[in-house]
């Protein structure tokens, strides 16, 4: 299990950067956290012959909270991203989802836009993004800056829109509008493991707290985050009435999950709807409450 | 300040080294050598028609390239089938490197050496192999019927078939005793396969010394006497001119017991041909497809009771998953079809195992040895007994247990030392109540209803199991006191992790009278001790713990007599406290043993103010002996040997209570406790820690580990992406308590620890998920998924 030899750069600067990987084109590889790209090369399973180490790049290792959401540079880690209490207020399904991604020592290392760059649909970030209709913003030397949504960014598992020679350079998750909540559901196998089924949810209310709209993105169900929109299914009713089974009966009919050694296809269907309720539930939950917080401050 | 340290939680002496990355591992030595690599079969099952090397020959770096062909006579041949039994009428062994046919994916082909891994890697990967596809067998069930062999010579598969049986006290067979029983159940149980898995692969490292043409040899192995035999032998070595060294090792679990692996033989062989160190190392692909298995068997169970549930007859099949090879031959069945039985005294018995070839990686003992599988078919039948009359599961248990009374108890079985199978010493009625007491079994209902009534779903679970433990041929060991007082014991068993530098210090320790801190402890180095078997079957602390004492009594009763003589008493009336040895009501007269130990060598030279006092102007020497007197030897050490007569038996009986998800089936261990009884204590802590890396193993086994081949003999999960051990999240804290029945068979009374806490833990989730879902368990081990398929199968 050692790699085989490839060339190896450390660039100082983005420009740098994107001078190199427009050099390297298709055999070219960027390495930033390294968690899953180092096991890959070791195992021979990728070998790239430019490895692009983006670690001394400072520029790119910024977490911001900007006007409607959170940026999130290339080189942050889940970690930074995690503890940051900007970020929980501005975008709370970032640190939900991020609890639940693999282990404290691998969050230490490992970088949301890797994740997300990456694009394992069993991952929890690609859905987070899918959910809130996120965007990656992708540079290339000498061309234009691309901001490609979700919905365009997930192109197969493992696969995404970063094209030969593009860096993605950060990640835009939008704070959610008012009466909203959300929420990430899953089940592992193992504590960190990725999950054999997962949904992260949001749920907006209107003023008379029934609800406007519920979207779930599932995970491992699907070559890429497969997002469902629920709201009809809610029927406009406030939380407490809505016809959750039927809920979970739609989500189920909706998605067409594999089976593998882990779990059986028909469980992962079973479990998908039970965790889509969940998460919508806590949404809904999460929304009614904010909307009484917005009331006893107002 | 005490010396009687035997029984203390003394804390682990290894540790602080470990723990800091101060251990010396295979891999942290001969940084400099030149590393192997090999490219292994991708195939489960193949004839080799063609090997070009012809594109690695190219590769910078690259020193040597070996095939089968290239082996010289005895490193060629079929590696040993290390333990031959009767019953292994057809046992076959590999080549060291694949000979014509490969039949298990991670057979070894090639052998290739460069200037470093990376290397020796590029080189691997550009030699082709040209493999002609034959038919793999794989399945137990489909191997058995024989369609396809693994081995063309071997009809059915069929390396083993062995019966055994015992007939009722009324002279009835198994067969007639259950066909005359008031009730008979019977059905089949399934057990998948799971694996060693160390922390820490294999690997070797050798160092040939051209000059006095002799070899050393590190390699992490369960023993290294044993290796180092093997490798002089296929090496045509003279014994005095190999030594073998197991440094730290990163874990066995029953693993590294099997040797010599092909890399044993390799690396050696090829450092002595280049002149030159050479290592290797195995990374965890290579674990996984190329060392070994166990656990996987399939069960077929008729058993016949009467209305207290007392078994009056039973009748197992065995069907057992070996692999491609047998070279640890068929230890694993065997134990399994004797220790089965566990605490229970029933009537009849007929065990029957066929251990089958597969083209899968070999099958050899795994922690718990096939006692994980004996356990969960007896446990599973008195909980199907129990449901099948409406009794609590710890009655019929009671109804069937040898009583206290009745110890010696012979089985009337031959176990795997090829001794029979008679029980030493236990007390299962106190162990059932007191696992009860700890788990608070008669107050479970309640609380199983208390959370039924807010959604939730509870279940408890038992096991009992009876492990035969410490069994022979012997461990040696060696005690030297210097004159500086410090006190040198080796042994030639190896360690892995197990706490022998702790527990072998304190039994030294408290036989001779001296602090801790005196104490060194050297295992599997066979440059200090040549003679031992090796570290398994939880044999350790009662075969080289008893050898250690015996040695250190002889060393005791030396010290007694030289002193006696230099301070002009009787022997009898000195003691040894805290390293001085005095005179019992004077302790005015005294003498350190590190003086003792001057005096037991006289000198002719004196080479500092100690040894003065044992030169021969000194004084101390009376005129009228000669100065080492018959019988005697210089030096105050001794040497000795433990052998029993058979094994010592421990038991131990676990319970849990789980909580199934009603919607997820998750499946969550709330509590786990463990009754277990091993003998006297040498140090309950250590013993508690080994309890909890069995159980943290038998929860792996128990909800998680599965190796998954595909009809194609292609290991699916051969990574720890895919093979789920547990981790600390997923294993429960462990409640435990001790029973101490010594064993009457060795003179420290202790019986051995290192498996228990893994064999039953299967059988009691098993039977605490049944509790909880109505469902009946009867395949292990059981996940989410496979739960929900249950749920599902049973609403319909």
């Amino acid at each position: 299990m050692k790699p085989s030899a490839f060339d190896y750069h450390a660039p100082r600067s983005l420009g740098e950067t994107l001078e190199i990987l427009a050099g390297a084109g298709p055999h070219g590889k960027v390495l930033a956290g390294g968690q899953s790209l180092i096991p890959l090369l070791n195992m021979r399973l990728a070998a790239p012959s430019h490895l692009v180490d983006i670690n001394r790049v400072a520029a790119l290792d910024t977490v911001s909270v900007e006007e409607g959401g959170v940026r999130v540079g290339a080189l942050a880690r889940h970690a930074a991203v995690e503890r940051s209490s900007s970020v929980a207020r501005a975008q709370p399904l970032l640190r939900a989802a991020l609890k639940l991604v693999a282990h404290p020592v691998i969050r230490n290392r490992g970088t949301v836009v890797g994740s997300l760059v990456h694009a394992d649909p069993s991952a929890e970030l690609p859905a987070v993004l899918t959910v809130l209709d996120g965007s990656v913003r992708l540079a290339r030397h000498a061309g234009p800056v691309r901001e490609v949504p979700a919905a365009a960014f997930f192109t197969g598992p493992l696969e995404s829109a970063v094209e030969p020679g593009e860096l993605a350079v950060s990640a835009f998750f939008p704070s959610l509008p008012p009466r909203t909540g959300s929420a990430f559901c899953e089940v592992a196998r193992r504590h960190g493991d990725y999950a054999m089924a997962g949904a992260a949810a949001v749920v907006s209310l209107d003023e008379d707290l029934r609800i406007a709209s519920a979207r779930v993105a599932c995970v491992s169900v699907g070559p890429v985050p497969v997002l469902l929109d629920v709201s009809e299914v809610c029927a406009h009713r406030p939380a407490a009435s809505v016809d959750w089974a039927a809920v979970a009966r739609d989500v189920r009919d909706r998605i067409d999950p594999e089976g593998d050694i882990h779990a059986t296809a028909a469980y992962r269907r079973h479990l998908t709807g039970v965790l889509a309720e969940r998460a919508l539930r806590i949404a809904a939950q999460e929304a009614a409450d904010e909307r009484a917080e917005e009331t006893s401050h107002g | 300040m005490t010396t009687k340290l035997f029984g203390e939680r003394v804390q682990r002496r290894e540790d602080l080294r470990l723990i800091t990355g101060q251990g010396r591992y295979v891999d942290d030595l001969g940084n400099g050598a030149l590393a192997a690599a090999f490219v292994r079969s991708p195939h489960a099952h193949a004839r080799i028609r063609d090997i070009d090397v012809s594109a690695a020959l190219d590769v910078d770096g690259l020193v040597a390239i070996y095939t089968w062909e290239d082996l010289p006579e005895r490193v060629r041949d079929p590696l040993p089938l290390l333990i031959p039994h009767p019953a292994l009428t057809h046992g076959r062994t590999a080549y060291p490197l694949a000979r014509e046919i490969v039949r298990h994916v991670g057979e070894p082909v090639v052998m290739v050496v460069a200037r470093d891994r990376y290397l020796a890697e590029d080189a691997a990967a550009l030699i082709e192999v040209d493999y002609e596809f034959l038919k793999p067998v794989v399945g137990i069930e489909e191997a058995a019927q024989g369609a396809h062999l693994v081995h063309q010579d071997v009809p059915g598969n069929a390396g083993a078939h062995l019966v055994q049986e015992v007939p009722s006290p009324q002279g009835l067979g198994a067969g007639e005793a259950i066909d005359a029983a008031p009730h008979v159940l019977s059905f089949r149980l399934d057990f998948e396969r799971s694996a060693s898995m160390p922390l820490e692969g294999r690997g070797v490292y050798a160092r040939w010394d051209a000059d006095d043409r002799s070899l050393r040899v590190f390699s992490s192995t369960q023993t290294s006497t044993s290796v180092r035999m093997a490798i002089a032998s296929k090496l045509g070595l003279p014994l005095p001119s190999v030594e073998v060294i197991a440094p730290d090792v990163g874990g066995g679990f029953g693993v590294k017991i099997v040797h010599p692996w092909p890399e044993e033989v390799l690396v050696p062989w090829a450092a002595m041909l280049l002149g030159q160190e050479v290592k290797w190392i195995e990374d965890r692909r290579e674990h996984f497809i190329s060392s070994a298995h166990e656990r996987g068997q399939v069960q077929h169970v008729r058993v016949g009771f009467d209305d207290q549930g007392h078994v009056l007859g039973l009748d197992v099949t065995i069907l057992h998953d070996h692999g491609a090879y047998t070279p640890y031959g068929i230890i694993v069945p065997i134990i399994t079809a004797t220790q089965l039985l566990g605490p229970y005294r029933i009537g009849a018995y007929r065990v029957e195992f066929t251990s089958i070839y597969t083209n899968t990686v070999q099958v050899t003992p795994y922690r718990g040895a096939g006692r994980p599988q004996g356990v969960f078919c007896m446990e599973r039948t008195m909980d199907r007994i129990a449901a099948h009359l409406g009794l609590d599961r710890t009655e019929v248990r009671a109804a069937n247990f040898i009583q206290p009374d009745q110890f010696p108890y012979d089985q009337g079985l031959i176990f795997q030392d090829g001794r029979p199978l008679i029980y030493d010493s236990g007390d299962y009625p106190e162990s059932l109540r007191m696992i009860k007491e700890l788990i608070g079994w008669d107050g479970f209902a309640a609380l199983k209803a208390e959370a039924e009534a807010r959604g939730r779903r509870l279940g408890i679970g038992i096991g009992c199991y009876v492990e035969g433990t410490g069994v022979g041929p012997y461990e040696g060991g060696h005690v030297q006191v210097t004159s500086d007082g410090r006190v040198h014991v080796s042994t030639g068993l190896t360690s892995q992790g197990q706490g022998h530098e702790t527990v072998f210090a304190q039994i030294a320790a408290t036989e001779l009278g001296v602090p801790l801190d005196k104490v060194s402890v050297v295992t599997g180095d066979t440059r200090r001790f040549g003679y031992a078997v090796g570290t398994f079957a939880s044999r350790a602390a009662v075969m080289s713990g008893n050898a250690i004492a015996l040695a250190c009594r002889k060393v005791r009763d030396k010290a007694l007599r030289i002193a006696a003589d230099a301070l002009e008493a009787d022997p009898r009336d000195l003691e040894i406290e805290d390293g001085v040895v005095h005179v019992v009501g004077n302790p005015g007269a005294s003498i350190p043993l590190g003086t003792v130990a001057v005096l037991s060598n006289p000198l002719r030279y004196a080479f500092d103010e100690e040894t003065k006092r044992a030169t021969q102007f000194s004084g101390v020497a009376s005129m009228d002996r000669p100065p080492v007197d018959e019988g005697e030897e210089p030096g105050l050490e001794g040497r000795d040997y433990f052998s029993p007569v058979r094994s010592t038996f421990a038991s131990g009986m676990h319970a849990a209570i789980v909580e199934t998800d009603p919607d997820t089936a998750e499946i969550r261990i709330l509590r786990y406790a463990v009754v277990h009884d091993c003998g006297r204590l040498i140090n309950p802590m250590i013993v508690e820690g080994q309890i909890h890396g069995g159980v943290a193993q038998g929860v792996g086994g128990a909800l998680y580990e599965r190796m998954v081949y595909d009809g194609h003999g292609q290991l699916l999960n051969a990574s720890f992406m895919d093979f789920l051990m547990p981790y600390a999240t997923e294993v429960p804290y462990i409640e435990t308590a001790h029973l101490e029945t010594p064993s009457p068979l060795n003179p420290l009374g202790i019986k051995g620890a290192g498996e228990a806490g893994v064999i039953p833990v299967s059988a009691v989730i098993a039977s605490a998920i049944e509790d909880a879902e109505g469902i009946t368990i009867d395949r292990m081990p059981i996940s989410p998924s496979d739960l929900h398929e249950l749920r599902a199968l049973a609403a319909s």
